[in-house]
């Protein structure tokens, strides 16, 4: 047997010149991230600072490192497909079936596991832990390999376009074409092994969030008192851990499948794919809520926050929240209507859909109500809300539109679909994910983000928008299929063209933010956040300092109210000196879970390639890894009172010096809390 | 240079204008907003009722929502500020009781539509359907008419006015049968039969082709549909019949091999029990993928549905 497995020479992406220089791009942002932190002479920082932290904030960050590189690399496969079906009208355009197959396939696995995923977390990681009051989360190790393992999964999908070829299955991988009667090469073991890797990860990140809401809230902060972001954070990871299990097990099985030989989800031999679809959207339907309610939470902070106004309806958002969470496992048969269910099993699975447009129209309302007679301060994070409020809405009925069995028979399949999930990820999801990377970023880092830039980035992103995905949904109304690689209708081009200057749109959107980047770096110390609370926050993020001692809290918080920042301003008790500090224990930093993650990745690369001895060899080091963790009790470190007390010294001098309110400037601003009995 | 720049403005929105024009005619003309069968045209009338009933709330969000940002702008002294307005009975009953109350009366026609439009009904039991079988293969669709003895690739022709009668599976990946004019898609699985049911109110050209994403040749896998008259049905059956080739097993054998852009091709014979032989092919004889007994067999349970049985 050869000691590589099925990899040759051969592997390498010389077949094509547009493969080869996808692969040239990835080496070569590699090597330039590489020399960058050369050039800086960082790699001392890069590891001892980061790669080897495991402090809730800094993972935080490096989650959503993670997502923005994904993003664009998501985004690369999107302006392809795009100009691809622009163009292959009676042609066959410039990419070849097999490769428009694996580039839709990327563009979707990327966009949901390792775009979104991980921004999510991220955002999550910085700022949940600092919501409730706590010093860190429940398991921090944990956490760290969680981040490496979402890493890892996304290096593979990386990777594949270096070494081999990428799926061609689509981001669902539907048996039994994933099957290796159909697809034999390494495509969908790439895909699967992605998936199954980072997902572990998702699991157990779930776990972690679940339990740090539980178990470490501030005294005083009760669930009702819970800001609304940590509650849709409570519900995700719920659904995270009851979720991702099924995704493992289907994707598991499908390795077997194509490994072993097994006949799970083939054609013949008692294998059914219809358990495997069944399983995937038992996953893949609390997926898109696991993605969105977060967002949700950033909205319902947001929108607060830029209304000057409490959030009206609390109770009703928190109720809805839960809500979502249960029905959405009620639903995932509506993604197989047309599997040939009864009608009795499509109606209650359609009823159950259409039933969820209830909560989710409650929190519509209650966003509006929140704006009702209060101050708007039109910040990027803002103008990212107010456009998800009316973008999203019409993704809602397009949604339900999708529920009535009848008419998915006729829009299943069909661009129509694709309208309708990119209006609800895009201005849901992203837009949340985008609306939170703004309003927290002076949180992570210690300034403001430039806000021409994002306000371009805003405009760019939404025109973009409609201008994409108004025109599938008509497209829709035309019967064009998705993931057409060329076509015949010539009443179908138009539009095409129209969504490739949608997507052309959307990209200088991503330009801004780049730049936005770049510009707030190097302007910083003209947009320093001094005293950690630049938006005249509510809620107890905006207690720490900008960027969060590494305990975060000093003296722990003693919350009296929802909104318990605010209510602290408001009390005159906010900025209070205590008496005297007192030692804190924090973790001390380990590269173990950086080993375990890497040591997955190699394990995933020798599965795909069927390299059985280092998959053996990886699995050992991840098998001792743990043993040595667990076996040392020497973990934490003890921050003494002085020290912290040194920290916190310098804090208050910054403080002392700092204007009251960055916000105060603007002319639509409110004012400060004062104290009122409350209503 | 101001000028140059205007004309090129101008003529930008001349070119997204005029895309938008005829693209919005061409939808109208669309299969899905302009159907030809009964079945098609119920499923969008649903449609329509639907969006027809969620702009209830759908309006109040856009008008609320114009309102509200425009008015409650930090600059705007004039507009009242209650920062502490957080709850109020009225408002939390509306924004619950009617988004809930469009959902009653939704699932209430989601439900019955559904029985009724379920793709396995007999459209009209009172009328001899024609029986049609079809086959998915990479990457083109055989249909075989058993009564007529005949088979064909990638046409698919029936009299208008005839329920059309569809017994679907694969004899390869999963593909999705549809015509987008005429009736819903309807999976096509290996070892397993699913059904469609069709019928077109007058003679027409459609196209029909697999949904669901099957491979290289996906974009290619398509047909035309031919509603015809009963008489031209007959002639272009006799067509057939005079086709040189018949359809056994080896040339079966031969047809199921990956092919792209298969023309129209008609075979005047036709193996018997063709079609139940692909589908033991994968199922060994396992009873519950049988149609007899999976799961969709069970008749339809709406009251109202038995009562027109």
């Amino acid at each position: 047997m050869d000691i590589f497995g099925r990899l040759t020479i051969d592997s390498l992406p010389f077949y094509s010149a547009i493969a080869a220089s996808g692969a040239g791009i990835t080496v070569l942002g590699a090597l330039s991230v590489m020399a960058v932190i050369t050039y800086l002479s960082a790699w001392r920082l890069v590891l001892f600072d980061w790669v080897s932290s495991i402090d809730h904030k800094k993972i935080g960050i490096m989650y959503i490192m993670v997502a923005l590189v994904m993003l664009m690399r998501g985004f690369i496969d999107a302006a392809m497909m795009r100009s691809q079906q622009a163009i292959a009208y009676n042609n066959e355009g410039y990419l070849p079936p097999g490769h428009f197959d694996q580039v839709f396939s990327s563009h979707g696995t990327i966009m949901i596991f390792f775009m979104a995923m991980p921004f999510l977390s991220g955002l999550i990681n910085l700022i949940m832990p600092q919501q409730i009051g706590s010093r860190d989360v429940a398991f921090p190790f944990m956490n760290a390999i969680s981040l490496w393992l979402t890493t890892a999964g996304a290096g593979l999908v990386l990777i594949s376009l270096v070494i081999g070829k990428f799926s061609t299955a689509g981001w669902t991988g539907y048996p039994p074409y994933s099957g290796s009667q159909f697809t034999p090469g390494v495509g969908v073991d790439y895909w699967l092994w992605a998936v199954l890797i980072s997902g572990v990860g998702s699991t157990m990140t779930g776990i972690n969030f679940l339990v740090t809401i539980i178990k470490c809230r501030a005294p005083g902060m009760t669930m009702l008192r819970l800001p609304v972001f940590t509650w849709t954070v409570f519900v995700t990871s719920i659904l995270m851990v009851f979720a991702f299990p099924s995704l493992t097990v289907a994707a598991g099985m499908l390795v077997l499948d194509r490994t072993l030989d097994m006949h799970f989800f083939t054609n013949g031999m008692g294998g059914n794919m219809m358990n495997y679809i069944n399983l995937f959207w038992l996953w893949g339907h609390p997926e898109v809520y696991i993605l969105i309610l977060p967002a949700f939470g950033v909205f319902s902070e947001v929108v607060a926050v830029f209304s000057q106004k409490r959030l009206f309806g609390y109770i009703s958002l928190v109720l809805a929240t839960m809500a979502i969470g249960f029905l959405s496992f009620t639903v995932w048969l509506h993604h197989f209507f047309t599997m040939g269910s009864s009608a009795r099993v499509n109606s209650f699975f359609g009823t159950m859909t259409t039933i969820i447009a209830v909560p989710t129209g409650v929190k519509v309302f209650d966003w509006l109500f929140t704006i009702y007679r209060g101050r708007i301060i039109f910040k990027p994070p803002m103008l990212f809300t107010l456009g998800f409020l009316v973008t999203f809405t019409i993704g809602g009925l397009s949604g339900v539109l999708l529920a009535l069995p009848p008419v998915d028979y006729l829009m299943h399949n069909t661009t129509f679909l694709i309208a309708h999930f990119h209006n609800v990820i895009i201005p849901g999801v992203l837009f949340g994910y985008i609306a939170g990377y703004m309003f927290w970023f002076p949180k992570a880092f210690g300034f403001n983000l430039n806000e021409k830039w994002g306000t371009w980035s805003f405009w760019c992103w939404i025109i973009g928008f409609y201008l994409a995905f108004m025109p599938l949904y008509l497209l829709g109304f035309l019967g064009m299929p998705r993931r057409m690689e060329h076509y015949e209708i010539a009443a179908w081009q138009p539009h095409l063209i129209v969504a490739a200057i949608g997507a052309l749109i959307i990209f200088f959107g991503i330009v801004c933010m780049a730049v936005q980047l770049i510009v707030s770096i190097r302007d910083r110390q003209s947009a320093l956040d001094l005293t950690g609370d630049p938006w005249n926050g509510r809620s107890l993020e905006w207690a720490t300092s900008s960027p969060a001692a590494p305990y975060n809290f000093a003296v722990l918080p003693q919350v009296q109210s929802v909104d318990a920042w605010w209510d602290m301003k408001a009390r005159g008790v906010a900025y209070q000196r205590p008496q005297q500090y007192e030692d804190i224990t924090l973790p001390k930093n380990t590269f173990i879970a950086a080993v375990i993650g890497g040591s997955a990745f190699v394990f995933g690369f020798a599965m795909i390639w069927y390299i059985w001895w280092l998959a053996i060899l990886c699995l050992a080091v991840i098998f001792v890894s743990v043993v040595v963790r667990a076996s040392d009790d020497d973990s934490d470190y003890i921050m003494t009172a002085a020290e912290v007390k040194a920290i916190e010294d310098e804090r208050f001098a910054q403080l002392a010096k700092a204007p009251k309110n960055e916000m105060a400037d603007d002319p639509g601003f409110a004012g400060e809390p004062i104290p009122e009995a409350s209503t | 240079m101001i000028v140059r720049q205007a004309i090129a403005y101008r003529s930008l929105a001349l070119v997204i204008g005029a895309a938008l024009l005829c693209g919005g005619c061409s939808v109208i003309d669309g299969p899905v907003l302009d159907p030809k069968g009964p079945i098609t045209l119920a499923e969008r009338d649903l449609l329509f009722k639907a969006v027809a009933i969620m702009m209830v709330v759908i309006i109040p969000v856009f008008v609320m929502a114009a309102l509200f940002f425009w008015r409650y702008r930090g600059t705007n002294r004039n507009a009242k500020y209650t920062p502490n307005l957080a709850y109020y009975w009225p408002v939390e009953i509306l924004v619950w009781g009617v988004p809930a109350a469009i959902i009653i009366w939704l699932g209430i026609h989601l439900w019955h539509d559904t029985y009724k439009l379920d793709p396995y009904n007999e459209i009209d039991p009172s009328v001899k359907q024609l029986q049609v079988q079809a086959i998915a293969q990479d990457w083109k669709w055989l249909f075989v008419y058993p009564e007529q003895n005949i088979a064909v690739v990638n046409e698919l022709v029936f009299p208008a006015g005839q329920p059309l009668s569809i017994r679907i599976t694969s004899d390869t990946v999963m593909n999705s049968l549809v015509i987008p004019a005429l009736a819903g898609q309807i999976y096509a699985m290996a070892g397993m039969e699913t059904r469609l049911n069709v019928l077109a109110n007058e003679p027409g050209k459609f196209w029909g082709r697999n949904m669901q994403y099957s491979g290289t040749g996906f974009a290619d896998q398509q047909f035309r549909a031919i509603a015809t008259t009963e008489e031209d049905f007959d002639a272009w059956v006799d067509k057939v019949k005079a086709a040189s080739g018949t359809l056994d097993a080896s040339t079966y054998e031969a047809l199921a091999k990956p092919s792209q852009k298969v023309p129209v091709t008609y075979y005047s014979g036709v193996e018997p029990n063709l079609f139940d032989s692909i589908i033991a092919k994968y199922s060994h004889g396992d009873t519950d993928r049988m149609p007899a007994t999976a799961a969709h067999a069970a008749p339809a349970a709406e009251p109202a549905a038995e009562a027109a049985e």
